[in-house]
C-alpha cells in the first residue's frame, strides 16, 4: 500500500478534528500522521493527513471526508508537485567527547542544536521524512533518548492554491 | 427575544407544526415557549419513540421530522432512533438540552456529550456556544437534513443559552462552504447511461429508497413504461412501482424473491437508482454477473463504488436525472427478457397451520381490504417480511420499516407519527410479540393523541427470525422463546383500545373488517405457529 498526503481545508471550530479522526478510525482507515493549524483565514484550518491506502480505500477516504459538512476541500498532494516537511526534536546523549561529532552531523543535515546539557543535546531538524530518518539513523549510535516529530505538513509548489 | 422563543419562531419559519418530545430540566425554557406556541407537542413515553415517531411522520408527510429531549439520559435514549434514521436517510432535526455552558465537561448531573456520542451516525450536529448563532444554525440544520442525501441533524442547546436574549432575525440565505450537494446529473454521463442501456439485451433497474426520498415515483413509472426496462427493488425501494406493474419483478435480497435475485444475477446492465447495494440486498457484490455493466445513480457520491465499482457513476437527484433521461430513452425490446424472469417465479402455496393463523394470508387479506391511501408500518423480524412480501403496493400506499438498521420497536411509534401527520388516512402497524414488547408503552401516546391506527400483532411466542436462524443452522435454539408472554389484548384494553385475539382462520376477514371500519384504534392479535417460516 502506498502513502498518500491529503491536504484538507476544514472549518476552524471545535469538534472538527474529532469528526475527521473518528471517521478514519471507525471506517478502518490508517492515519500515519495528522497535523493541523489555522490558515491565512482565521475561520479555516488546514489538515495534512498522511494515510496508507490502496486506490479503492483512498477514494473512499476522500469521499467520506467530503461528506463531512465541516470539510471544505480536499486535495491529494503528490511528492513532485508539493513541498513535504516535518519538524523533529531529537534528544541525544552527548558528553564532552561526543558533542562535537553530533554538532557536525547536525550541520550536515542543516539541523540546529537548540538545547544543551552536561549529558545531552537537543537537535532540531526540518525536512521531508527521508531526511529526518537519515538524521536519526546517524544519531542513534550516540544514544537517542527521545524523539518528537510534528508529522508531515505540505504545500503545493508554484502558483496553485487550495482555496 | 428570549432564545427559547426564538426556537419556536424558527420552527414556525420552517413550517413545523408538530414536535415529538420528552421534557426534562435541561429543556424547561423551551417547553415554556412551546406551551404558548402553535406547535403541537407530542409527549412520547420514551425518547427513542420520539425519533421513530418523527421518522414515521417525515416519511409519510414529506416534511422534516422534529424531536426534542433533555440532556443526559434523555439525549442518549434518542441514539438508537437517530442511528435508525441515519441508515435510512430520513430528514430530521433533533434538539437536545445540555447542561449550563459553564459546567460542560465537569460531569455534572445529566451531562453527556451527545454531539460526540452521535457523531458516527448523524449527518451533522451542532453544540450551541453563542446564542446569537442559533437562528443561523437552525436554518442550516433544516437545510442539511432535507437536501442532498437526507438525514438526521442534531442541535444541542445548553440551558443558560435557552434563557439568553438575542436579536432575532431568521436568515434568508444559506451558504455552507463544505456542503454543496449535487442535484443535477452530469449531462454527458446521462447520455452515456442512455446509450449503454440501449445497447443492452437484458437491462434491469434496481429501485432503492432514494427514489422515495427524491419523491420520484412518477418519474420512475414513466421511465419504466417508456423504456420497457423491468425493475427489481430493495427493501427500501418498496413503493417505487406498484406491485401489479408488469415491469415490477419484486424484491431482491436475502429475504426477497428468487426470480428477482435471478434477474439481478442474469442482467447484462443494471441501473441502480438510489440503492446502496447493501449486503442484505445483494448478499455480496459477487451475486452480480461479473460481466454486467453497473450504472449507479445516487445523490451521495460516497455510495458509488463503495460496494461494487460502477461502469458509469452518476451523481445527482434521481427525480432530476430521470426527467433528463426520459426524453432521451427509446423503447427497448425486452419482452423475452421479461418472460425469462417471470418464468423463474416460484409460487408457494400458503395454508394455515393446524390450530394457528398463517400471517402471510392475514397480510394478503389485509392488503385486499385496505384502501389505496393506507400507510403500513412494519417492524423488524419475521413480521417485516411477512408484510413486505405479501402487502400489495397500489395507489398511494406507503410502507415504512427500519431497513438499514433493523431496529425492533420501530413500527408502533412510526405508525403513531404517520397517523399524526396523516389524520385522514388509515394507518396500520404490524409487529411481532418481540417488537411489541419493545414499544407497547407507546399505546399511551396513541390514546393521548387520539389517533386510530389498527395494530396487527403476530404472536408466535418468541423471536421468530432469530429462532429460525438458530434452527436452520447447526446452532441450538437459545434465548429466543417468549414463554411468559402476557395477554396482549388485555394490555391494549387496559389503554382503552378495542382488542381481539384471533385463533381461527375463519375469523380473519371479519376481524380486519371490524377493525378498519371502527375508525378507532383497534388491536388484533393473531396466534401464529412458532414453525411459521419467514419466506
Amino acid at each position: 500500500m502506498q502513502k498518500h498526503v491529503l491536504s484538507v481545508l476544514v472549518e476552524n471550530h471545535s469538534g472538527v478534528l474529532s469528526r475527521v479522526s473518528g471517521l478514519f478510525s471507525r471506517r478502518g482507515y490508517n492515519i500515519d500522521s495528522l497535523s493541523v493549524s489555522e490558515t491565512e483565514h482565521s475561520d479555516i484550518s488546514r489538515m495534512t493527513i498522511v494515510t496508507e491506502a490502496d486506490e479503492y480505500t483512498l477514494e473512499q477516504v476522500k469521499k467520506q471526508l467530503n461528506k463531512l459538512v465541516d470539510v471544505i476541500k480536499i486535495v491529494e498532494l503528490k511528492e513532485h508537485t508539493a513541498i513535504y516537511r516535518e519538524l523533529a526534536l531529537i534528544k541525544v546523549e552527548a558528553d564532552t567527547r561526543s558533542r562535537a561529532e553530533i554538532i557536525e552531523i547536525a550541520n550536515i543535515f542543516r539541523a540546529h542544536i537548540v538545547d544543551v546539557s552536561k549529558t545531552s543535546l537537543i537537535v532540531e531538524a526540518t525536512g521531508d521524512q527521508g531526511k529526518i530518518k537519515a538524521l536519526t539513523n546517524m544519531l542513534e549510535p550516540y544514544g537517542v533518548k527521545e524523539i518528537i516529530r510534528t508529522g508531515l505538513t505540505a504545500l503545493q509548489r508554484g502558483e496553485s492554491e487550495l482555496k | 427575544m428570549k432564545l427559547s422563543d426564538v426556537f419556536v419562531r424558527c420552527l414556525v419559519e420552517e413550517n413545523i407544526d408538530v414536535i415529538f418530545g420528552y421534557p426534562g430540566a435541561a429543556v424547561l425554557a423551551i417547553y415554556e415557549s412551546l406551551r404558548t406556541s402553535s406547535i403541537h407537542h407530542v409527549l412520547v413515553r420514551q425518547e427513542q419513540a420520539a425519533v421513530h415517531s418523527a421518522s414515521g411522520y417525515a416519511r409519510t408527510t414529506g416534511k422534516v421530522g422534529v424531536c426534542i429531549a433533555t440532556s443526559g439520559p434523555g439525549a442518549t435514549n434518542l441514539i438508537t432512533g437517530i442511528a435508525t434514521a441515519y441508515m435510512d436517510s430520513i430528514p430530521m432535526v433533533i434538539f437536545t438540552g445540555q447542561v449550563k455552558s459553564s459546567l460542560i465537561g465537569r460531569d455534572v448531573f445529566q451531562e453527556v456529550d451527545i454531539t460526540g456520542a452521535t457523531e458516527p451516525f448523524i449527518k451533522h450536529s451542532y453544540l450551541i456556544k453563542k446564542a446569537q448563532d442559533f437562528p443561523r444554525i437552525v436554518k442550516e440544520a433544516f437545510y442539511i437534513a432535507q437536501t442532498g442525501r437526507p438525514g438526521p441533524v442534531l442541535i444541542d442547546i445548553p440551558m443558560d443559552i435557552q434563557d439568553e436574549q438575542i436579536d432575532y432575525i431568521y436568515p434568508k440565505e444559506i451558504n455552507i462552504r463544505g456542503y454543496k450537494p449535487t442535484v443535477e446529473g452530469h449531462m454527458g454521463q446521462i447520455k452515456r447511461v442512455v446509450k449503454l442501456l440501449e445497447r443492452s439485451k437484458k437491462p434491469l433497474i434496481c429501485v432503492g429508497g432514494g427514489v422515495m426520498l427524491s419523491h420520484a415515483e412518477e418519474e420512475l413509472r414513466e421511465f419504466v413504461a417508456k423504456s420497457n426496462i423491468p425493475a427489481v427493488h430493495t427493501l427500501m425501494g418498496i413503493g417505487g412501482l406498484p406491485t401489479s406493474s408488469s415491469y415490477n419483478m419484486g424484491m431482491i435480497g436475502s429475504h426477497g424473491f428468487n426470480h428477482a435475485n435471478w434477474a439481478l444475477k442474469n442482467a447484462d446492465t443494471i441501473l441502480f437508482m438510489g440503492a446502496r447495494i447493501a449486503d442484505r440486498a445483494v448478499a455480496n457484490a459477487g451475486i452480480l454477473n461479473d460481466n454486467a455493466n453497473i450504472i449507479h445513480i445516487d445523490i451521495d457520491p460516497a455510495e458509488i463504488g463503495k460496494i461494487t465499482s460502477a461502469t458509469i457513476p452518476l451523481v445527482g437527484d434521481i427525480g432530476s436525472i430521470l426527467r433528463e433521461m426520459l426524453p432521451l430513452i427509446k423503447p427497448m425490446e425486452t419482452a423475452t427478457w421479461q418472460e425469462e424472469i417471470v418464468a423463474k417465479v416460484k409460487q408457494k402455496e400458503e395454508v394455515h397451520a393446524n390450530g394457528y393463523i398463517n400471517p402471510k394470508l392475514v397480510v394478503r387479506k389485509l392488503s385486499e381490504m385496505l384502501g389505496e391511501e393506507a400507510i403500513i408500518a412494519a417492524d423488524v423480524g419475521q413480521n417485516q417480511f411477512w408484510t413486505v412480501r405479501h402487502m400489495e403496493m397500489k395507489g398511494n400506499r406507503k410502507l415504512i420499516c427500519s431497513g438499514g438498521f433493523g431496529t425492533m420497536g420501530y413500527s408502533l411509534p412510526s405508525a403513531i407519527g404517520a397517523a399524526i401527520g396523516n389524520k385522514e388516512k388509515q394507518v396500520v402497524s404490524i409487529l411481532g410479540d418481540g417488537s411489541f414488547q419493545m414499544s407497547f408503552f407507546e399505546l399511551g401516546t396513541l390514546i393521548q393523541e387520539g389517533v386510530a391506527p389498527v395494530i396487527i400483532l403476530f404472536n408466535n411466542s418468541g423471536l421468530g427470525m432469530v429462532r429460525e436462524l438458530q434452527r436452520r443452522t447447526e446452532l441450538k435454539e437459545h434465548g429466543v422463546g417468549l414463554k411468559c408472554n402476557p395477554d396482549f389484548a388485555a394490555i391494549a384494553r387496559a389503554y382503552g383500545i378495542a382488542a381481539k385475539t384471533i385463533t381461527s382462520p375463519v375469523e380473519i376477514e371479519g376481524a380486519i373488517q371490524e377493525a378498519l371500519e371502527s375508525h378507532q384504534p383497534y388491536f388484533l392479535e393473531f396466534i401464529v405457529s412458532d414453525k411459521e417460516s419467514t419466506l
